[in-house]
């Protein structure tokens, strides 16, 4: 057994405390805005300019201008606020923001990210992953635990180009919570019937 | 030049169209280009920019536009050098010309991206970020310890930023409308001279004091724009996630 993605969802919301400001990087953690519970207070922040992001909006409530950093239209909640790209990136690389979840293809015991280039692949950018991860207060890594070709992505060393050293707080996976700790990484939980062996921890 | 009379335009800054406020931007300028994806981007002034004859621009935008669209109709005329941007994902026109060493990409994170923007605009000569530490963004650039490593970061200046906005009165002050504004305010006090395009051109004082979210000192030249596409890149809803 493995969790899904909407447990492992679940499972960062629970670590998030009410009132927490939280940036959602693009992919698998945006799935998390849609499913807070209605009674947590959560203020999420896009790096494009918002602060409170809610949900999607209603057909005919749309508007060009109101987006997340996916592109994607949004809809905001009262208290929101809107700001330049240089007050956004002051609240994340100024230390305001408390949680920032990305995804990620390599997480080394040293606590190194590697999530925004694989050489020789599709040029994307980096974006404001490498100022999320030195900026926020914590930095929660979301992926699933093996890569396509089966390897472990929870490494003794990344081998792709990093976006921040010495920065993630926490791994969440398809096989459980890990934190990175020097030599290898610490289990802080496993999902119901997996095996330490199974994770392949280096 | 084709401008308003006296009475209109108290400070000389309106101008009739588009091709009329882009006037002295010439080949091998620094041009900034305002706009998130998609939005907020300066629709007017970039397809001026199509219609002249100019080439070996130094464009600074986040994206430089996206599949056809924004800046990417510059980039297909092969007027641009040289991109300083954060993020290209979906532009498949700039990656085809990356891997054929047709265009000279500096790829910079985003919020190392505004704050350069925003340092030339406030006379900040260099600052120390950790952003980029430990990665190819630090290749050649100065460490410092502070509590932790820091690279050494320049700001970014321009010749020309095009920007757009929701609204100007006649002395530039301008209001954005939502999450339109991101990158434009910065870029408008980083240029030598900052060309609005905008969607209503309205009197002085219909713009609230305490609304002004750029304050027209930065702007040099304004002009009403038209057509605005207002494109959306990734239209979701509660009906349709």
């Amino acid at each position: 057994m493995s969790w899904s993605k909407d447990e492992m969802v679940d499972k960062i919301i629970s670590l998030i405390e009410d009132g927490s400001s939280v940036n959602l990087g693009i992919g698998m953690p945006t799935l998390i805005a849609e499913r807070i519970p209605s009674d947590k207070n959560l203020m999420i922040q896009s790096e494009n300019g918002v602060l409170g992001v809610e949900g999607r909006p209603k057909k005919d409530e749309v508007s060009p201008t109101l987006i997340n950093a996916g592109k994607e239209t949004i809809s905001i909640k009262k208290g929101a606020s809107f700001f330049n790209s240089a007050l956004s990136f002051g609240m994340i690389r100024g230390g305001h923001i408390d949680y920032s979840i990305l995804g990620g293809m390599e997480v080394d015991v040293e606590k190194n990210l590697a999530n925004w280039m694989v050489p020789g692949k599709k040029i994307t950018g980096m974006g404001g992953a490498m100022d999320l991860v030195n900026g926020s207060k914590k930095v929660i890594v979301m992926m699933t635990h093996f890569s396509k070709k089966a390897q472990p992505k929870l490494a003794k060393k990344c081998s792709l180009p990093l976006t921040g050293c010495n920065v993630v707080d926490l791994v969440i996976t398809d096989l459980g919570l890990f934190k990175p700790n020097g030599n290898s990484f610490d289990i802080i939980e496993l999902a119901p019937g997996v095996t330490e062996q199974q994770c392949k921890l280096p | 030049m084709e401008k308003m009379n006296a009475v209109d335009d108290p400070f000389k800054k309106i101008f009739s169209n588009a091709k009329a406020a882009l006037i002295g931007l010439k080949s091998n300028m620094t041009i900034m280009s305002g706009g998130f994806g998609l939005c907020g981007i300066p629709e007017n002034s970039i397809n001026a920019l199509t219609e002249m004859d100019i080439n070996n621009l130094t464009v600074i935008s986040n994206n430089i536009g996206n599949s056809g669209r924004g800046l990417v109709k510059i980039l297909v005329q092969k007027k641009i050098k040289k991109a300083f941007c954060s993020y290209v994902g979906g532009n498949p026109d700039l990656e085809k010309q990356i891997l054929n060493n047709e265009i000279e990409v500096e790829l910079v994170p985003q919020g190392t991206f505004a704050e350069r923007i925003r340092a030339a605009g406030m006379g900040i000569r260099g600052f120390y970020t950790p952003t980029g530490y430990g990665t190819v963004v630090a290749d050649k650039k100065e460490v410092k310890v502070f509590d932790r490593p820091c690279l050494l970061e320049l700001p970014l200046h321009a010749d020309f930023a095009i920007i757009k906005a929701q609204k100007a009165d006649r002395y530039g002050n301008l209001w954005f409308k939502e999450t339109a504004r991101n990158f434009s305010p910065l870029m408008a006090m980083a240029a030598k001279v900052t060309v609005a395009e905008v969607e209503e051109l309205v009197e002085l004082g219909d713009i609230a004091p305490e609304d002004v979210h750029v304050p027209g000192i930065f702007v040099q030249r304004i002009y009403q724009g038209c057509d605005y596409q207002n494109d959306i890149e990734f239209l979701l809803t509660e009906e349709n996630q």
